[in-house]
């Protein structure tokens, strides 16, 4: 393997099989995804927090016929809700946040040359990309984008009589995500089978670094649950298509009565959530993994724990695919039903203990080093703990008769789910930056980046529990239809000056990122003082990760100031020493 | 020239970005150290604000709480309401005290435990499977109880006895609600979407006798502390009847009924007299459903026996409705 076979610039940074080069790929198009989807939040904020004014710059996005003087339409407004909830969670935070780490850590942590399959790695970016390019450009037909929700529940999806969105924009959204399943599962079986298979000589499954472990479950998750969700669309498919029933009965609509018969909306939503809810810590996962990492290495102390960490990992993945009736209590399903539901959804929550709790006692008698990742990785676990503990009201199903589809669970999974994942790929990126570029990212700017991020996120979400206790339904165009919910402006306003102010400084982020590529200072080989194999690598990034012979391992991955040695941490390179136990 | 003044002052601004970043990073050369390696004072500085950005963060919250009170629903209108908000209250305190202690503790160590000098040496300390086990089994617990005190009132709602119950129809469509009653014979006619049509808005069979003395209403009154079964359809997508101040909620899903059974026990006059003047119970869509969604209301009323047959009494059959028409 040498770095100087012919290269040229299209084999290099476009159809690139180095597995360095595809994390990279995914990353920017999910940066440029997620600058998108938060735009779209920006836009229907203003609608939210002030109903029915007239914003020039409403106009300027969207046009004379979606934003008429100013105002927003109410299908564009359901249309962005719709594209924003779909590009953020899966081309933001599947695709850009497994699809970057997954990519760029497998093969450098367990110590292989390259993913199993570079040629299907390639693929599956470029899935991907077609995926992306045709979410984008349903954006731009005459109908607007799909607008039946990111869950696009049938019928209100499969009628186009039902809503201008579920025209050519649902057909768009529908083969944009089957390309995006098909990318997903190709990176998936490709994630499995080299973790599995290539790890390096001394790399057990037990001295697996925990984001290892954490994108290695996510994989399994993804490869077991998005095919549910590829049968559920083609189903879609064909109800809209060629006029089977699966989903469809007994509808009338614009004053015409359709032929289908002896569907049933409840069953869309079944395969639906059987992805859904998997789907949901397939988001959260590699963000666990990613701060596990960031939390050990900047506490200068072993993860507390590890063995529970990885149990817990596994219990949460589990337990996932068991509780995806808990979006659906009020559907008229089985009581009973919802009793286990209830009892296995409440389950997550001692896992999910654990861990705060792991992280907790790994900090406690750390040494801890404030950078731009620890900040995120920090933010994190705040979060996780906000945001998991009102899940336990919205899991008891006889909590989530009154809350249900209301802000506050807009709140609960924004918090939980949104900023614990987002908070995980900017700990992930500032923190492997280094290793990504051989630059370093600007610390100041990464230190105001995450304290203006932490406080607008909260201010953005926090106020919308009270919305949801005040009974405001999610998804409402505007709150004045009801006298009930008029003094509820006030905190929309509140919402949505966070909103912006939080959007905008994510400006700096990405000139920091962009700027630091190219003149940010040289990194050196190992920046963070960490143990794992990746930062055994040399900084120019060749061609098979390793000049020489790839090294082998003799410990596991966190001997941090590890009593008997002079410098705070130990590479997994290191031998043992004589009598030395290994943890 | 606005716009013009916009994109001036953000180039300016990047630029301006781009030499400060600069010139931060020509002094760390000059000064022959990496600009970007974090320093003690980070950390003393960083730690700080932690702290302060942190407790701020909870009085933020606890002043939420005292602003926002007053906007939030008043306590429930029901039977089965009240012991929601029972259930409701006790899982809020269990989860704002863990809220507030995670916290504390959080901010606490990483302000202890900051990093101060290169020789001080983190504790080596990598598992206790006794601590593990406290705190895998203390939330077990904790939880068990959540469990079983959620799902016996679940299942005191769901398994609410219908025998005394009068049964009401709520149909939804895009974008508004109807309510129907059984009439005398305290039976509801049949139905078939393709009947729907003109003045059938519901598709009732007229030729089932049943269906004659049905009554189709745009509003939907209940009488205080009587039992009402509702009996939910759609006509074309999924909508979802909800009455936050009853505590009720159910789909309304095309091709199946559904149902929701509960007492009403306050009357819209009691509400008017505790929540002011313009109190209204309402019954809205809380599943989306279109361009109107966020508009697909129906006044609810709940009222005294006398005053709810004196109101049903002045509604047309369907019979007068329908066949007069013929």
């Amino acid at each position: 393997m040498s770095d100087h076979h012919n290269e040229t610039f299209l084999s290099k940074y476009i159809f690139s099989l180095d597995h360095k080069m595809i994390a990279k790929q995914f990353l920017i198009t999910g940066m440029f995804m997620g600058v998108v989807g938060m735009l779209m939040s920006i836009l229907f904020r203003l609608q939210l927090s002030n109903p029915g004014e007239s914003f020039a710059v409403l106009e300027w996005f969207l046009g004379e016929k979606w934003a008429p003087g100013g105002v927003l339409d109410p299908n564009m407004y359901l249309a962005l809700v719709t594209m924003h909830g779909t590009i953020l969670i899966f081309w933001v935070l599947t695709a850009g946040l497994t699809g970057t780490f997954a990519n760029f850590l497998i093969p450098l942590q367990i110590g292989a040359r390259d993913m199993a399959s570079g040629f299907i790695n390639m693929l599956s970016y470029w899935f991907f990309f077609a995926a992306t390019v045709v979410l984008l450009t349903s954006l731009f037909v005459e109908t607007g984008p799909a607008a039946a929700g990111w869950t696009i529940y049938p019928p209100l999806s499969a009628l186009p009589q039902a809503i201008p969105g579920s025209g050519l924009g649902q057909d768009l959204w529908l083969i944009a995500m089957t390309l995006f399943i098909v990318s997903s599962l190709l990176g998936g079986l490709n994630y499995i089978v080299t973790i599995l298979n290539l790890r390096t000589k001394g790399m057990s499954m037990t001295r697996l670094p925990l984001v290892m472990w954490a994108l290695f479950i996510v994989a399994i998750l993804g490869v077991l649950s998005f095919p549910v969700l590829l049968s559920a669309s083609l189903l879609l498919v064909f109800d809209r298509t060629f006029g089977t029933s699966f989903y469809l009965s007994d509808i009338v609509i614009a004053g015409e009565a359709l032929h289908h018969t002896g569907g049933s909306p409840i069953l869309f939503e079944h395969l639906f959530w059987f992805l859904g809810h998997p789907e949901v810590y397939i988001i959260l996962l590699p963000a666990l993994g990613i701060v596990s990492e960031v939390i050990s290495v900047n506490s200068r102390k072993p993860i507390f724990g590890y063995k529970a960490m990885v149990i817990s990992l596994m219990a949460i993945a589990f337990l996932s695919f068991i509780v995806w009736g808990h979006h659906m209590f009020i559907t008229g399903m089985d009581p009973f039903l919802g009793s286990v539901f209830t009892f296995t959804t409440l389950l997550i929550a001692i896992p999910s203990a654990v861990k705060v709790f792991n992280y907790l006692a790994t900090l406690w008698r750390g040494s801890i080093r404030f950078t731009p990742a620890m900040l995120f990785a920090i933010g994190f676990v705040s979060t996780f703990i906000t945001g998991g503990l009102t899940g336990i009201v919205l899991g008891d199903s006889a909590l989530d008769i009154n809350v249900h589809d209301t802000y506050f669970v807009v709140g609960h999974f924004h918090i939980v789910m949104g900023l614990s994942a987002i908070y995980g790929m900017f700990a992930g990126v500032y923190h492997w930056f280094p290793k990504m570029y051989g630059k370093m990212m600007n610390k100041k700017l990464g230190y105001i980046h995450f304290w203006v991020t932490f406080i607008s996120a909260y201010g953005v979400f926090f106020p919308m529990h009270f919305l949801g206790l005040a009974g405001l339904p999610r998804r409402y165009y505007s709150n004045t239809a009801f006298p009930m919910f008029e003094g509820l402006t006030n905190i929309n306003e509140i919402i949505t000056f966070f909103a912006i102010v939080g959007g905008i400084v994510q400006v700096l982020f990405i000139f920091n990122f962009f700027y630091s590529i190219f003149y940010g200072t040289k990194a050196s080989k190992n920046p963070w003082g960490s143990t794992t194999l990746e930062w055994t690598t040399p900084i120019e990034r060749i061609h098979g990760n390793w000049p020489g012979e790839i090294p082998t391992v003799k410990r596991w991955a966190y001997d941090y100031s590890k009593p008997g040695y002079d410098i705070d941490f130990v590479p997994q390179t290191e031998s043992l020493k004589e009598g030395e136990e290994e943890h | 020239m606005t716009n013009v003044f916009i994109v001036v002052i953000s180039f300016l601004l990047v630029v301006t970005l781009v030499q400060l970043v600069r010139v931060g990073q020509l002094l760390g050369d000059i000064r022959k150290k990496d600009f970007n390696i974090v320093t003690e004072s980070d950390n003393k500085r960083q730690s700080f604000l932690m702290l302060i950005v942190g407790l701020t963060f909870l009085t933020s919250c606890v002043w939420q709480y005292f602003a926002w009170n007053p906007l939030l629903l008043p306590s429930a209108s029901s039977e089965h309401g009240v012991i929601i908000d029972e259930l409701m209250r006790f899982t809020m305190i269990l989860i704002i005290s863990v809220f507030f202690l995670l916290h504390l503790f959080l901010f606490y160590f990483l302000h202890k435990y900051k990093k101060s000098s290169d020789k001080h040496k983190a504790y080596y300390y990598t598992h206790n499977n006794k601590l593990e086990f406290i705190w895998t089994i203390v939330p077990a617990i904790i939880l068990t109880g959540v469990i079983l005190y959620g799902l016996n009132v679940w299942d005191r709602i769901t398994n609410a006895d219908t025998s005394e119950a009068s049964v009401i129809e709520v149909y939804g469509k895009q974008f508004g609600w109807s309510a129907r009653y059984p009439g005398e014979d305290q039976k509801l006619g049949s139905y078939d979407y393709k009947l729907v049509g003109g003045a059938n808005a519901l598709g009732i069979d007229i030729d089932d006798e049943n269906s004659l003395d049905d009554k189709v209403t745009r509003e939907l009154h209940l009488v205080e502390g009587k039992p009402v079964l509702l009996k939910l359809r759609s006509q074309d997508i999924i909508h979802s009847a909800f009455m936050p101040h009853f505590r009720v909620q159910m789909n309304c899903v095309p091709g199946m009924t559904t149902q929701f059974t509960f007492t009403p026990t306050k009357t819209t006059k009691e509400m008017k007299m505790l929540e002011g003047d313009d109190f209204e119970y309402v019954l809205l869509c809380n599943k989306i459903c279109g361009v109107a969604h966020y508009n697909m209301q129906m006044k609810v009323v709940v009222e005294t026996q006398e005053e709810y047959d004196a109101w049903l009494l002045k509604q047309n059959t369907l019979s007068e409705k329908l066949l007069t028409q013929k």
